[in-house]
């Protein structure tokens, strides 16, 4: 057997699963297990409990609400790929997950374990940092909300205390007819991305950018936005050459050194990705507006 | 010293009541409890794609389940593929016809992986059947006859003979 000896809890509600956060030593909760099951496999993690949401209720669900689409913890990424609701209101989300490992994966992958997971270059903690969404969690002391920008404390360390659970995600929607492209870079399809950059624009009629979204992932423990681009692509009308000079301030980020690339190979990347996505970006507004 | 938990799930068609330490993976389950070793195992962390089962019609690697999480569910192995012991699905067929195949260590998650591609996507582009295999880890073919059998097979479904082979299992 490869997991180590673990009691295993398969709760039906939310409160029930809170009750056992709150109760157990040294749990674990087992989302969509496309990273834990691994982490058990070769026993990085020694859980004495394994709490299983799979068969718990009302956490699974896409909806939109007042502007905003409302994310199940439990959704399955599968789901996410499928739905039209996703690919009409949030099309850079659908664009991600598209890359997020393998059908196998996503056919078990979920939003919320994705996000508590919170590995450094995953593609949907990529979009919540690009779209500024909530979490939802829930614990003891009951229902709280974090901005996502306040969610990685550290690496693969989630602003979730050990009696809370996420329960759902709300990413903001950005107006219909907007720019967006998730682009990545990695060995392989499918595989952890080095470095990727999300990015979400508006223009006015004449082509000058009025908003601006753009996210570095996989160059440190969290996502990074990109303030500075942002700031400095409003009014400006997106064009290679001009493109270049804004991201070549991205080549400070701060990056790791690890076995897939060295930190100067990712602040390459920097400059270089969101360029690409910025200029598919404007041209998906282009085509939008020439059909 | 293990705790352990009754199951009831099906698999290849068949009802099983059984046992199981709560922290089995499914494919162990279904490798060392079952007796259905065409489920291979290759790397057990969820990166080769040699374990993929179907679990109510979609597939997932077994490795990366704990048995008891198939409690109710229907899984569908490699050996339930095929319509009856004397038949091969098209899909095998175009595997055999097309040497698809090398030491065929890898093939059970292909399959079954290709069972649900081209039930969802009947006529996929090559490009759309290497994204769908991309999960699946080949170390003899350098994956060029699995695409052309994977698109043969996809020929086969569309026509009824072949469509009818299939839905007899």
């Amino acid at each position: 057997m490869k997991p180590p000896p673990f009691s295993y809890h398969d709760p039906r509600t939310t409160a029930d699963v809170v009750g056992l956060l709150t109760s157990l030593d040294n749990a674990k909760l087992l989302a969509g297990g496309q990273s834990l099951m691994p982490m058990l496999n070769m026993r990085y993690v020694l859980p004495d409990h394994v709490i299983d949401l799979n068969r718990v209720d009302g956490l699974s669900y896409i909806r939109e609400q007042n502007g905003a689409l409302e994310i199940g913890a439990m959704t399955r990424q599968r789901d996410i790929e499928f739905s039209d609701l996703v690919r009409e209101r949030c099309p850079l989300m659908h664009e991600a997950i598209e890359q997020v490992g393998h059908r196998q994966t996503r056919n078990r992958g979920t939003l919320g374990g994705s996000l508590c997971h919170l590995d450094p270059s995953a593609e949907l903690v990529s979009c919540a940092a690009a779209l500024d969404a909530t979490v939802s969690v829930t614990g003891r002391n009951g229902a709280r909300s974090i901005d996502f920008a306040a969610f990685p404390v550290a690496y693969m360390t989630p602003a979730v205390e050990l009696d809370e659970l996420l329960t759902g995600v709300t990413f903001p929607c950005w107006p219909a007819g907007h720019g967006y492209a998730f682009v990545e870079f990695s060995r392989r399809h499918g595989d952890f991305a080095i470095v990727s950059a999300a990015v979400l624009i508006e223009e006015d009629s004449n082509g000058k950018v009025t908003r601006a979204s753009v996210t570095l992932g996989g160059m440190g423990p969290a996502p990074v936005r990109a303030s500075e681009v942002e700031k400095a692509l409003i009014g400006e009308t997106i064009a290679e050459k001009r493109l270049r000079e804004i991201c070549e301030v991205l080549r400070k980020v701060d990056a790791v050194d690890d076995i897939h690339a060295p930190a100067s190979y990712r602040q390459q990347l920097a400059t270089v990705l969101p360029r690409r996505a910025l200029l598919k970006a404007h041209e998906r507004i282009a085509a939008g507006a020439r059909s | 010293m293990s705790e352990t938990r009754k199951i009831a799930l099906t698999v290849n068609g068949t009802r099983y009541e059984e046992t199981v330490p709560v922290r089995v993976t499914l494919a162990d389950f279904i490798r060392h409890q079952l007796g259905l070793t065409g489920t291979h195992l290759g790397c057990e962390h969820g990166v080769c794609g040699a374990c993929t089962i179907l679990l109510d019609g979609r597939s997932a690697r077994s490795c990366l389940m704990l048995a008891v999480q198939a409690d109710g569910h229907e899984i569908l192995t490699v050996e339930g593929i095929a319509p009856s012991a004397d038949k091969l699905h098209p899909l095998q067929e175009a595997f055999r016809d097309n040497h698809g195949l090398q030491c065929g260590f890898c093939t059970p998650g292909i399959l079954t992986t290709l069972i649900e591609f081209l039930r969802d996507n009947p006529d996929p582009t090559e490009q759309e059947v290497r994204i769908a295999i991309s999960g699946n880890l080949c170390r003899c073919t350098g994956y060029q006859n699995i695409v052309i059998a994977a698109l043969d097979a996809a020929k086969r479904l569309r026509t009824d003979d072949g469509r009818r082979t299939a839905e007899n299992r």
